[in-house]
């Protein structure tokens, strides 16, 4: 019997062990499916992890090599080519190994760390041909800056979240010839530093409130056009651009990875496309917590690292405490004006030792607003912001004290200010 | 007067930036923000990040990065020293892959073991 199974060894999975094994649990198991640790990370060969957590700039690759050697000073058992094929409320985990075979293993606490997918073109359908060439852009980012393979020469990208505009740069610096970066919304997904240094200075347009309407090619992309689109995101005719090109990539979004999840029965929020988790990040099962992608897709890697942390002691406390006794009164978490979701979305506040942080996204893009955080009719909480986008996760911080003083409920809006 | 957003980290501050008042820049949340908004004017530099071929290691390629930033119009060259670069396993971490890039005295190092 193990005390935390933790499940996926990238960012989070990392550093939700170490985390763990610093509060004091010695029998941990991490398991992964890639041939190495690291995830995502070992891909994303560009600077600007890390400012955060490390007070530096780090590539991917460096991000992960100082969790996986911190991993290496402690006795956490690492099993590599390792699939977690299922994980029962009892918190048996079934895996299979490469040299390891069919193993059910038992477990004392469980931390889902399996992050998240890329939306593909049958997620949103583009109509058109089917030739080769379209890729999403996390795959050709693999492709390039791992295995060393050209996915092509002139390129259009979809989506204008943060890994299409990293790799209209990289694309370009190999050669490409990146014709436009292709966005739906009329605001970019992706942060303005990406815009920046990934489009402007390479001299990419960027087309908002348009999208790609067609794709043509027998074999291989031959030609994809794009039209502008109303303010219902639907496209106007005539207003058609064709460019000729080789190449798709798509960046149209990630979904956390729950396969695992949903069969164990775990409640699951519809906003998130994660669990429901507590303001430790456990989910509805106890002793099962989620944190980094899995949980919500964040912005950035620091940010992952800080939840899994606080998910890998969560998961430490339950184990030593011997599991938990009793039920604790609970905040629910509410969405309210233009706000899309909140992490967490369950405060108990009886189990919030001094402060309680909470992620939300919020739906439009606002320059001076405040955040409101009610209970009922009563102000809890209130913030200041100089700026609010869709594409930049929000963070507030409630101390317990204000916790206290709410009954329920929360809800978490956003209020434009006007300026005197 | 010009404005800039700022690239350092991913917060993204609305620079401005006065060429008549010896670069002033204002907007800035932090002092590395002020420091860009003037490099970015007057020599523009970033760090260069890429892979290079490597044998017997994990992957076919090892990734790489210089060690310090280079002037931006010295991007392509670099870029270009990579092409002849050829590692072999195993590689540390940090390892100098090509030195002294087109004379700057930055080198190309490697950002992971392999």
């Amino acid at each position: 019997m193990y005390d935390l199974i933790v499940v996926g060894g990238g960012p989070a999975g990392l550093a939700a062990a170490c985390a763990a094994w610093e509060k004091g649990l010695r029998k941990i198991l991490l398991v992964e499916r890639d041939k190495e640790l690291g995830g995502i990370l070992n891909q994303c060969i560009h600077n600007g992890f890390g400012l955060h957590h490390f007070k530096e700039e780090l590539t991917g690759p460096e991000y992960a090599g100082r969790f996986v050697r911190m991993l290496q000073d402690t006795e956490v058992e690492v099993r590599l080519d390792t699939m977690v094929l299922e994980i029962t409320p009892a918190r048996q985990v079934h895996m299979v190994g490469k040299t390891t075979g069919y193993r059910v293993e038992e477990a004392k606490s469980i931390i889902l760390a399996m992050g998240c997918r890329e939306r593909t073109r049958g997620a949103i359908a583009i109509p058109g041909a089917r030739p080769a060439g379209v890729f999403t852009a996390g795959a050709a980012q693999r492709y390039v800056n791992m295995e060393g393979w050209m996915p092509g020469e002139r390129v259009v990208i979809l989506g204008s979240g943060d890994i299409g505009l990293i790799m209209a740069r990289r694309m370009t610096l190999e050669g490409a010839k990146v014709l436009a970066c292709v966005e739906v919304m009329p605001y970019s997904g992706g942060l303005n530093r990406n815009i920046v240094q990934c489009l402007q200075n390479y001299g990419i347009p960027l087309y908002l409130s348009h999208t790609v309407t067609d794709i043509r090619g027998k074999d291989r992309v031959e030609q994809v056009v794009v039209s502008q689109v109303d303010a219902q995101r639907s496209p106007i005719p005539g207003t058609e651009m064709v460019f000729d090109c080789d190449t798709l990539l798509l960046s149209v979004g990630l979904i956390p990875e729950n396969e695992l999840t949903r069969q164990a029965g775990i409640e699951m929020d519809r906003r998130t496309n994660g669990a429901v988790v507590y303001e430790n990040m456990e989910t509805s099962l106890p002793g099962v917590f989620a944190c980094g992608n899995v949980a919500h897709v964040h912005d950035l890697v620091d940010f992952v690292t800080a939840e899994s942390q606080r998910s890998g002691a969560a998961a430490a406390d339950y184990v030593l405490a011997g599991g938990r006794e009793g039920s604790a009164a609970v905040l629910e978490v509410k969405n309210g004006d233009g706000v899309t979701y909140t992490v967490p979305q369950r405060i108990r506040p009886g189990l919030v030792e001094k402060s309680c942080g909470l992620f939300f996204r919020v739906n439009r893009v606002c320059g001076d607003s405040e955040i409101l955080v009610t209970s009922g009719e009563a102000p809890i909480a209130r913030f200041s912001r100089e700026h609010l986008a869709p594409g930049e996760m929000e963070h507030i911080v409630l101390p317990r004290v204000l916790l206290d003083r709410a009954a329920g409920e929360l809800t978490v809006s956003i209020r434009e200010v006007e300026k005197a | 007067m010009k404005e800039l957003i700022c690239i350092v980290c991913p917060k993204g501050c609305h620079l401005k930036v006065d060429e008549e008042k010896g670069y002033a820049v204002t907007g800035n949340g932090c002092p590395r923000g002020a420091e860009y908004g003037k490099i970015e004017l007057t020599h523009p530099t970033r760090v260069v990040t890429s892979t290079v071929r490597c044998v017997g290691g994990a992957h076919p390629r090892c990734p790489v990065k210089t060690d310090g930033a280079i002037p931006k119009g010295l991007i392509r060259e670099a870029m270009g020293l990579l092409e002849a670069v050829t590692l072999t396993a195993p590689v540390a971490l940090g390892q100098v892959a090509v030195a002294n890039v087109c004379g700057t005295g930055v080198n190309f190092v490697t950002t992971r073991a392999m």
